[in-house]
């Protein structure tokens, strides 16, 4: 069976995946104007300041919108079908994930439902995922 | 108005299935067309514009033209609007008189073409491709759940816009399909990307088509009647799906069609006739709200009561488009190819006389956008 995609970092986004080998979900702000940002890239989308941080983000998120997808990508064949998220950081920024800890069907995936941050080991990365955030969390 | 015209536009004899035909072939196959097309040869061609494969370089050796302008602008889908776009600029500046703008793709057989596969160490292969992102039918389709909690579309609404685009395909004998469908037969043809089923997802095909651009005051000297380029946009969001601003509108299709509508001097109410491109069925709705045709959250409705098909208010899409006439992977060309048509007259299912056309193409996965003001008359 073919294997899932791996991703390599780049200088500008080694920190992140260096924050995700830690168990940290590591973006980036500005330091003029204050915008959180993803994905990582030396320059503030909202600005244009150069003068950017890095910052350990909470983890906590919302689902902003999804597919179930029934045509698997190499690796994920045992997995289809599989939900395709982009989920909303607390933060403000978004990004994609998959759920995990939770079936992924319409009626278990509810948009703006609350979500945390995990970690799966993928080739020589930690992969950022997200799983349903229980009431109290 | 942009002082050029459509002196000359054609497709491949046949679009669909053609495992005879490389991707280059069905660039040259439609420029050869379109020459004859526009009553002109290769000497006549001093400008050239097509995507980054095969490139504006292959292509105009391969036709034996020597360009002094090309353009290899490769923004997606919409790319070739954008190419008509920058050839209008370029004629105005005097750096071309006469130029050919090529499309090919062996989508579907996949006969001399590249694969698509994005580096892991790019953008989209660190932060999508891991998640099983892989292709159109997994990223362009994630924004829709958004739209409809928020604008209350319906599945049933979303199914319809495959309907209502299947009833002018029946019209169409190049159409690929052409059988009538319902609603409830799009809502039971198998799950691709949840909410998205298989008669909501474009077609898979080859073909090509070319335009010849040049100035509008050479209206006149050719076989067809000219099509005025009245307005041009183009603008650009996000690479990646992830990263667009609201799921519920593109600013790429809302900015672009605002630059073209502007340069026209239009508005939405002159509009008679429209081509959205629609690699998934709720482009379309993406579009009207876009366009400004009609307000946010009333698309859906507004295609499922009619408006868009045969004796409607606003034909759209009256090709079938990507859903049921032909999707090579590269739409854009097809959409402009029918404007065309429907401005000369010449329509497999012509509208009544229409005086303005708009054709407004997606590049990418709501990554680009270009809108082009189609007229009989200059403005």
């Amino acid at each position: 069976m073919a294997e899932k995609a791996v991703p390599v970092p780049t200088p500008e986004t080694q920190p992140f995946w260096d924050g995700c080998a830690a168990g940290e979900l590591r973006i980036q702000r500005c330091k003029d104007c204050g915008e959180a940002y993803f994905y990582p890239r030396p320059v503030c989308p909202q600005c244009g300041s150069a003068d950017v941080e890095w910052f350990t983000a909470s983890g906590a998120a919302t689902l902003y919108s999804y597919v179930i997808n029934h045509r698997p990508a190499p690796g994920f064949e045992d997995e289809a079908p599989y939900a395709i998220a982009v989920v909303q950081l607390a933060e403000g920024p978004r990004m994609m994930a998959n759920l995990t800890g939770v079936p992924n069907t319409p009626e278990d995936l509810v948009l703006d439902m609350p979500l945390r941050v995990t970690f799966a080991r993928r080739g020589a990365v930690s992969l950022p995922l997200f799983t349903p955030a229980g009431p109290g969390k | 108005m942009t002082g050029v015209i459509i002196a000359g536009a054609a497709e491949t004899d046949q679009v669909g299935k053609l495992p005879g035909h490389s991707t280059l072939q069905l660039h040259l196959e439609a420029a050869l067309n379109t020459l004859a097309d526009a009553g002109l040869t290769t000497r006549d061609i001093d400008g050239i514009a097509t995507v980054s494969f095969p490139g504006p370089v292959q292509v105009a050796h391969s036709l034996g033209i020597t360009p002094r302008w090309m353009d290899g602008t490769a923004v997606g889908g919409t790319s070739f609007l954008l190419h008509v776009r920058h050839a209008a600029a370029a004629i105005t500046a005097g750096h071309a008189s006469t130029v050919l703008i090529t499309h090919g793709e062996s989508g579907r057989s996949r006969v001399g073409t590249a694969r698509y596969a994005p580096s892991p160490s790019s953008v989209q292969g660190q932060f999508e491709a891991p998640y099983g992102a892989f292709g159109p039918t997994t990223s362009f389709t994630i924004p829709v759940l958004r739209y409809m909690k928020e604008c209350g579309l319906t599945h049933e609404q979303l199914a319809y816009v495959a309907v209502a685009q299947r009833r002018w395909a029946a019209k169409n004998p190049r159409a690929m399909f052409r059988d009538p469908i319902t609603a409830d037969d799009v809502l039971a043809s198998r799950i691709v990307a949840w909410p998205f089923h298989l008669l909501e997802c474009c077609l898979v095909t080859d073909g090509g088509g070319a335009l010849i651009v040049t100035s509008a005051d050479r209206a006149g000297d050719y076989p067809k009647p000219p099509v005025h380029v009245l307005g041009t946009g183009e603008s650009a969001e996000t690479p990646l799906i992830s990263q667009m601003a609201d799921f519920t509108q593109s600013q790429a299709m809302r900015l672009a069609g605002q630059a073209a509508f502007a340069e026209a001097g239009i508005a939405a109410g002159d509009v008679g006739h429209l081509m959205i491109y629609d690699a998934f069925a709720h482009l379309p709705i993406y579009g009207l709200e876009a366009l400004g045709f009609v307000a946010r959250g009333e698309a859906g409705p507004f295609i499922a009561e009619g408006n868009t098909e045969p004796g409607g208010s606003l034909p759209l899409n009256t090709n079938g488009g990507g859903l049921s006439y032909t999707h090579t992977g590269m739409y854009g060309m097809f959409a402009i190819q029918e404007a065309v048509r429907q401005i000369r007259g010449e329509a497999a299912a012509q509208v009544a006389g229409p005086e303005v056309s708009v054709v407004l193409g997606n590049g990418g996965m709501f990554a680009t956008a270009g809108v082009l003001v189609l007229g009989r008359q200059p403005r």
